[in-house]
């Protein structure tokens, strides 16, 4: 018999060799298959041109350019809905939450309804139904719903003017003002002056002098930018799937803040909106923010399904490019570790959030 | 104190009997916003009842050719699904064997339910439910695959729709929960390389979305094995799967082992048991029982996710409707194929939900006791 030491030893010796002995032979084989097929291994390919095309996006990517700026394009497509997405499951997480949990049970039953469909269908297949609904239910380029702003909705998509000229810095610095004046009058107004501060300073300086307006001509629009309809059935679909989540775990929060505190508040004569605003919420909150912000992470994963509605995410670039280069490794590794490094952020934010929170005793 | 006194040894004041009118009162018309919100919420459940049923029934095309004569209607297409049900159901499984993959997936329902309600009742028999599961996946393989019995063969690129389905979530979960079981342990009392490996495999597979590893299934899997060596897409798919929820079941496991007082493992350790006798014994049917309405949850998580593999080509159930729907007689139809997978997904999903939290209140009870 071995002893424990001996065994401790041995046990990890094996596991490694083990370990190693897997990824050499994974690696063997994978050079074997690669040379036979001649293909090499590497990220060069990423400075070669692409071919496909993309449609608008905000890093302003053409069919021509490098496959890392494609790659970038959909870093940002995807970061673009996954984070509008947050932001919104939060709100609709919140409403549904508190609907649940309101007094009448007509209300309350609605909430269940909506939660219970959500969760217990699949994504994908929601994602798909809403993609087919919208596609089906908006008219065509050529009978495109007018919008107010010389915007326009059909199965295309959302057109709407671009600016051709905009002052990036003082744009940029706006936003930054809006944002300082929001966090200093915080509680006293900042909410409305901050936005409006912004709003004022953008207006006055920053107002891009020329316009990209969209026209139709023949079947579709020419100018302006599309907004293309993909983009609005994924992060409906999105939004609708994870809000139930949300909405979950933010009751559960409120529920886990003790009765204790709800009859303090009530005896110092809070009324019901100051109760929940000003003493429900934030305890509540601190306890759902670690898993909303889970919740949030694999909102981001689910939008890799993207692919299957062909809006050009992360995910459907390194399938296209797959298919025009042949490197399925490197864009493979590429995905993953793009996912990879964006939830080990996320986790080491929340680790140092709770930390924080443990620290002031919460 | 004189208050006290005065009201000690009389009975408390009688509260007015809580009749049905006055809690509809308390609860739906308590304030003018309440009953506002009463009002309007019947207003809307009338008009969806409404709607519904005009849209199901009187506008229903009950017998109809093709989607032109559906259109026409206005409503559900009923016909529709009456053509193509078996279809969507089993897919490209051959038609005059589909019985076979029909009785399949009664046998994968009979086995989970079974599984289910011994562990409800508390009178799971570990080895008689292993010996169910292990009789009744060869009964299954027997007839998805055939060629025993004067069953005709069925190759596996055939197998499509409902069994699909509920074998990759089956038999996916099955393996990664042993899979998450090893993992706990290994990260809970391995030593620290193994500790590290353990939380490199948690953390990696939790950090990346599941259809970049069915990308790794169906594309570099090839190019990860010898030439020569081919592995089944099926198998690959399955093995992802696997892989992917084990990492999510290691998590859940961790939980229960940290909720096993340590004690209860020193006392196995004093009667002379060793390692893997003490886990076996003592430790995980303990820590089992605190985790099983996780272990549902991460299940109906993995039911639902098996609808990714249409991204690989694989035909399960949302595949198969796709297909159907991919009919040029029904061309462009798609609120009837989805809204029937959808019931069929919503029922499993339900009821699996409806059983975890009824386990969770047993355990609660239990707890109390």
């Amino acid at each position: 018999m071995l002893s424990a030491r001996q065994r401790w030893y041995l046990s990890q010796a094996l596991a490694a060799l083990l370990v190693l002995g897997f990824a050499w032979w994974l690696w063997g084989n994978l050079s074997a298959n690669l040379e036979r097929r001649a293909l090499g291994l590497g990220f060069d390919f990423l400075a070669a041109r692409a071919s496909f095309e993309m449609g608008d996006n905000l890093l302003g990517y053409r069919a021509g350019e490098s496959f890392f700026r494609a790659f970038a394009a959909g870093l940002v497509n995807t970061l673009l809905v996954a984070g509008l997405g947050i932001v919104l499951t939060f709100f609709v997480g919140l409403c549904v939450a508190l609907m649940r949990l309101a007094r009448n049970p007509l209300v309350s039953r609605a909430a269940w309804l909506y939660i219970e469909l959500a969760r217990n269908t699949p994504l994908l297949l929601q994602l798909l139904f809403w993609h087919q609904l919208v596609v089906r239910i908006l008219p065509g380029p050529r009978q495109a719903i007018a919008l107010p702003g010389a915007m326009f909705l059909s199965n295309r998509g959302l057109v709407l003017p671009v600016p051709t000229a905009l002052d990036w810095p003082v744009a940029l610095g706006a936003v930054a003002l809006g944002l300082v004046v929001w966090r200093v009058l915080r509680g006293r107004g900042g909410a409305l002056l901050g936005p409006l501060a912004g709003t004022l300073l953008f207006a006055l300086f920053a107002a891009p002098t020329a316009w990209d307006m969209p026209a139709l001509r023949g079947f579709n629009f020419r100018g302006g930018g599309t907004v293309v309809v993909e983009f609005f059935a994924l992060l409906w679909a999105l939004v609708f799937y994870q809000g139930a989540f949300a909405a979950e775990t933010i009751r559960s929060g409120i529920l886990g803040v003790p009765q204790g505190v709800e009859e303090a508040a009530v005896s110092l004569g809070l009324r019901r909106p100051a109760r929940l605003r000003f003493i429900t919420m934030p305890l509540a909150l601190r306890i759902a923010i670690p898993p909303l912000a889970s919740q949030a992470m694999s909102l981001t994963k689910n939008s890799s399904l993207a692919v299957a509605i062909g809006y050009p995410d992360l995910v459907r670039v390194s399938t296209v490019t797959i298919s025009e280069t042949g490197r399925a490794v490197e864009c493979i590794v590429l995905i993953l570790l793009v996912y990879l490094s964006l939830s080990l952020a996320t986790a080491g934010l929340m680790n140092g959030w709770n930390a924080r929170m443990a620290g002031r005793g919460a | 104190m004189s208050r006290v006194a005065a009201l000690e040894g009389r009975p408390p004041p009688a509260e007015a009997p809580r009749t049905l009118w006055r809690r509809l009162r308390e609860s739906c018309f308590a304030s003018i916003p309440n009953a506002l919100a009463t009002v309007v919420m019947l207003w809307l459940a009338a008009a969806f009842a409404g709607a519904a049923w005009r849209y199901l029934v009187t506008d229903g095309a009950w017998v109809a050719e093709d989607i032109r004569a559906c259109v026409a209607k206005g409503g559900f297409c009923w016909a529709f699904l009456e053509d193509r049900w078996r279809q969507i159901l089993f897919g490209t499984f051959p038609y005059d064997q589909q019985w076979r993959a029909a009785l399949a997936s009664l046998l994968f329902v009979g086995l989970i339910a079974a599984t289910a309600w011994a562990s409800l009742r508390g009178q799971a028999r570990p080895r008689a439910l292993a010996a169910c599961w292990i009789a009744g996946i060869g009964a299954i393989a027997a007839l998805m695959w055939g060629g025993v019995a004067g069953l005709a063969p069925v190759p596996s690129r055939l197998w499509s729709g409902l069994p699909l389905t509920l074998m990759l979530a089956a038999v996916g979960t099955g393996l990664a929960f042993v899979g998450g079981v090893l993992l706990a342990l290994a990260r809970r009392e391995g030593p620290p390389l193994i500790r590290w490996l353990a939380v490199a495999y948690i953390e990696f597979f939790r950090g990346v979305p599941l259809i970049s590893l069915l990308f790794v299934a169906s594309i570099l899997a090839p190019l990860l094995l010898p030439q020569g060596v081919e592995i089944d897409k099926l198998i690959r798919a399955q093995a992802a799967f696997a892989m992917f929820f084990a990492a999510y079941m290691a998590e859940a496991m961790r939980g229960g082992l940290q909720a096993i007082p340590d004690g209860q493992k020193q006392a196995a350790f004093a009667l002379g048991l060793g390692f893997w006798r003490v886990q076996l014994l003592v430790v995980l049917p303990q820590a089992l029982r605190l985790v099983i309405p996780s272990l549902v949850n991460i299940f109906i998580a993995a039911f639902k996710d098996t609808s990714l593999v249409i991204v690989i080509a694989m035909m399960d159930l949302l595949g198969t409707a796709n297909i159907a729907r991919a009919d040029a007689r029904w061309w462009g139809i798609y609120i009837e194929p989805y809204l029937f997978i959808g019931v069929i997904y919503l029922a499993f999903c339900t009821a699996m939900a409806a059983y975890a939290r009824a386990l969770e209140r047993r355990l609660g009870q239990a707890a109390r006791r």
